[in-house]
């Protein structure tokens, strides 16, 4: 009797650490996993994506600048760069709309951190690179032509 | 869990740091292998998670469209000597994390 009573007492202590440990954000895994937005990335249309990600109708926009290479022989590592100069950047998208997943990456930035994102991407074919970056509550964009040589879709 | 995939450098100028990372990982897209024509099942980063001393400030949202082996730049409002964490997770629940000085 004593025996199984310590058990469960050992159980509802274990139980109850791991719950303190959820609630405090130490297992990121399990925080981390919810917030990737599934819809926006099986999405087959961009705008679709985007609206999913509450960036719909973006406007153009001189002051954000999209540096990628004119002609990507390899289009499996296309190095882009986003830069921008508008003020309170809320996230920046990335998105090639011939690609089989047109969403690529969205960042979530925030008041620590300024309008910059360097990354590499896979690019399906000759396309516009189109960066999507919200600030101040508004949707902006800029993008860049990348002619293919071969595309980097196919692994 | 997964260790050592993570390399990061960090350098701070006039109260900004530009943050650059390498991540080694396969970033599968559901594919047929070209010679062996066997199913290669999607396996990639879903989200990397930057902390700047200990306080979450850029979360990515990826698909398997960012390159094998990514690299990332981004770039925050840091000095010498404070802490920059990248944590990532992908679709087969494997994760990995590092942490580095900023120098």
């Amino acid at each position: 009797m004593s025996i199984q009573r310590r058990t469960i007492l050992k159980g509802a202590l274990a139980g109850s650490a791991i719950g303190i440990a959820v609630s405090a954000g130490l297992l990121t895994p399990q925080r981390v996993l919810a917030a990737w937005p599934k819809d926006a990335f099986e999405a087959k249309a961009v705008d679709d994506a985007l609206k999913a990600l509450n960036l719909g109708a973006p406007a153009a926009s001189p002051d954000i600048t999209v540096k990628a290479p004119d002609i990507a022989e390899n289009g499996a590592v296309v190095p882009v760069t986003v830069e921008t100069s508008l003020k309170d950047v809320e996230s920046i998208t990335l998105v090639a709309e011939k690609n089989p997943v047109p969403l690529i990456a969205s960042f979530d930035m925030t008041p620590a951190t300024e309008g910059f994102i360097s990354t590499r991407i896979k690019m399906g074919a000759t396309q516009d690179v189109r960066a999507i970056v919200k600030a101040g509550g508004k949707v902006y964009e800029a993008k860049k032509e990348v002619k293919v040589t071969i595309g980097g879709c196919g692994g | 869990m997964a260790s050592g995939t993570i390399k990061i450098k960090a350098k701070a100028e006039g109260g900004v740091a530009e943050v650059k990372a390498l991540i080694s990982h396969p970033m599968d897209l559901p594919r047929k292998d070209k010679t062996t024509g066997q199913e290669i099942p999607a396996h990639f980063i879903q989200e990397l998670v930057a902390e700047l001393n200990g306080k979450p400030v850029m979360t990515a949202l990826w698909s398997g469209g960012v390159s094998k082996n990514p690299y990332l730049a981004f770039k925050v409002k840091a000095n010498a000597g404070d802490t920059i964490k990248l944590t990532w997770k992908d679709n087969k629940g494997e994760s990995d994390s590092a942490e580095e000085k900023i120098s």
